[in-house]
């Protein structure tokens, strides 16, 4: 935009006619239009350093809050289990622990659900009905995420206790991996908040998955077709390599939205600083550890510690969704050269 | 069994998954709706409207709350929609050339998915602190932060679909670029622009985290900005994870409420503005 003006500039200033033009129209107005150019774009610029100015914001002022707490425990915070109001003994282990553990089953069970949603949005539904189930898998995204918990606590996790039992039965006793489906069978724990966060991340990821997939150039699926292959071999050899470091992005993305979930896991997760072996066992997350505790911390150290993990889910989360934004990035342009 | 038939079965179990995934994905859609008309609908009466939250144990309603939650999510609006869409100028009209723009732009995609309890947590420590006290302001400033990459994100997409030859027309005629800009550009993606916001006021009505350590609660009527202020997010926490009967009555009430609220928002930015619905 700003190099039409600019050649509109060069004119007037090349061209002798023009300039004459210009010199007997009186130019205090021209003039006026020219500082109010730059005034606005000035402005303009300001609001978008703001920006950078908020992400600075927010790491230095969780950096100076946590402060106490750094000095406290040093590196060891992150690798010490204990969290002790009373002592004041606090260790980001457990919460660490609870947030990976829990964005990793979501994952485990959104990103092959995603997978087939945004495959039948593209491939398989008549063209009528995408927009309509486009949406509705939107509309998933838009509920809020307290809703998810309520719906988690008071519906979903009656109904997911009485399925344990028989999880303890099948899972349970395969070796090794049993060990992570024993325990009473109580509805809430690390289990129940991965499955939440699962139906909360798919929209995400599936929105994605399904933009990417739409790039793909119809050339290529078309010669794909024209050999003999099947909608599935398509899809798995043409579609998803074409497209997978925009598919990783995407899960990256989805990843980020559940490591810094809030409402819903802290309805279900059960808030217990223990590890606990099993994922039937209640656990917490970095970010329901700030939702229950913050407010009713009590003493410079408590709050310092919280803020501290505070700090670590944001950093944790930043890395995350950088990583996918790069990924997406490099999709975008490969979309450039390929077309 | 041939190799022609058994690509055919892998082709046809595979397709027959992808249409359960989808089918999965409307049925927790249904479910949830489902559990919250249910709910919500036995505790919806008048009486939501115009009663206070109650204390446990007597009647009530969430008008304190309703009425905070309008007050903190326009009031977040106002304030964040301005900046956003300036911000989102630059990076449209300005942002060809120059360090600041392609930062600014990476930044604001890490900041749209950032986690909103650290917002909450960054505002507590800047304003809470100095302050002194919980208020209907922090939660304001809280909810604003949210916006802002939402508007951002939006304007900028928006501007980006108007054809250059409309500026060029515009600066043909003479008309200096803040004029152009300001009212051929934007004009032109108001459309999209507005759905932006819409889907932004979506967005920060239903968010509890930020609000948690900022405007906190607060049992009364109250429009004082200063101090602590009621607001649907934090009381449906509060009272859905009481163990009295009435609190969660009225939990799942606010639940139907909010949840109503921010559909038929989604759903009217869509299909009104439906050829210039930005994605984010």
């Amino acid at each position: 935009m700003s190099s039409v003006a600019d050649t509109i500039d060069g004119l007037s200033r090349s061209d002798p006619g023009l300039s004459s033009v210009s010199k007997t129209v009186p130019d205090a107005n021209l003039r006026k239009h020219h500082r109010l150019d730059l005034l606005f774009r000035l402005a303009t610029r300001f609001f978008a350093f703001l920006v950078l100015l908020l992400l600075a914001g927010i790491i230095v002022s969780l950096l100076a809050g946590s402060l106490p707490a750094l000095r406290a425990f040093g590196p060891g915070f992150v690798t010490s289990p204990q969290w002790n109001p009373v002592t004041e003994q606090f260790g980001a282990l457990v919460p660490i622990v609870g947030t990976l553990t829990t964005s990793f089953i979501a994952l485990l069970i959104g990103v092959p659900v995603s997978f087939g949603i945004a495959l039948f949005l593209t491939e398989l539904s008549p063209i009528w009905m995408r927009r309509p189930l486009g949406t509705a898998i939107e509309l998933l995204a838009a509920i809020p995420s307290i809703i998810y918990g309520m719906w988690g606590l008071f519906v979903f996790a009656p109904v997911f206790a009485e399925l344990q039992p028989s999880l303890t039965g099948t899972l349970g006793a395969i070796p090794f991996v049993g060990a992570l489906f024993q325990g009473p069978p109580m509805g809430i724990g690390v289990l129940t908040a991965g499955i939440i966060l699962a139906i909360m991340v798919i929209p995400f990821i599936a929105a994605v998955m399904r933009d990417v997939f739409e790039i793909v150039p119809p050339v290529l699926k078309e010669s794909a077709y024209a050999l003999g292959s099947t909608t599935w071999e398509v899809v798995w050899n043409v579609v998803l390599p074409y497209t997978k470091v925009g598919v990783v992005g995407g899960v990256m993305l989805g990843l980020g939205r559940a490591l810094g979930e809030t409402m819903a896991v802290t309805f279900v997760i059960g808030n217990a600083h223990k590890l606990s072996p099993s994922l039937m066992m209640p656990g917490n997350s970095i970010a329901s550890a700030l939702a229950n505790e913050f407010t009713e911390a009590v003493g410079d150290l408590y709050s310092s510690a919280l803020i501290e993990l505070g700090l670590i889910l944001f950093l944790i989360t930043f890395v995350v969704l950088a990583l996918s934004k790069m990924l997406l990035l490099r999709l975008s342009k490969m979309e450039g050269q390929k077309t | 069994m041939g190799l022609y038939s058994r690509r055919l079965w892998i082709n046809r179990f595979n397709l027959a998954v992808s249409l359960l995934t989808m089918l999965i994905g409307l049925f927790w859609l249904g479910w949830i709706l489902l559990t919250l008309f249910q709910a919500g609908f036995k505790a919806l009466g008048p009486a939501l409207f115009y009663a206070m939250t109650p204390p446990p144990g007597s009647d009530g309603g969430l008008a304190n709350a309703i009425a905070g939650s309008l007050i903190m999510a326009t009031m977040g609006t106002l304030i964040g929609t301005p900046i956003g869409m300036m911000a989102g100028i630059y990076l449209a009209e300005f942002g060809n050339r120059g360090w600041l723009a392609p930062v600014t732009r990476f930044i604001n995609d890490i900041l749209l998915s950032a986690p909103s309890i650290v917002v909450g947590l960054f505002v507590y420590e800047v304003y809470v602190i100095h302050t002194r006290h919980f208020s209907a302001w922090a939660g304001t400033m809280a909810l604003a932060l949210i916006v802002i990459p939402v508007v951002i994100r939006t304007t900028e997409n928006m501007l980006r679909l108007v054809p250059d030859s409309l500026r060029e027309a515009a600066a043909a005629l003479g008309a200096p670029q803040w004029k152009v800009i300001t009212l051929v550009t934007v004009r032109a993606a108001k459309a999209g622009i507005i759905t932006g916001i819409l889907l932004a006021i979506a967005r920060i009505s239903g968010e509890t985290a930020p609000l948690l350590f900022t405007a906190l609660n607060n049992q009364f009527w109250s429009l004082d900005m200063n101090r602590p202020m009621a607001n649907l997010p934090v009381v449906i926490f509060q009272f859905a994870m009481s163990p009295y009967e009435n609190w969660q009555h009225l939990a799942w009430a606010g639940a139907l409420i909010i949840t109503l609220g921010v559909l038929v928002l989604n759903i009217f930015a869509r299909v009104f503005f439906r050829n210039q619905t930005p994605t984010y």
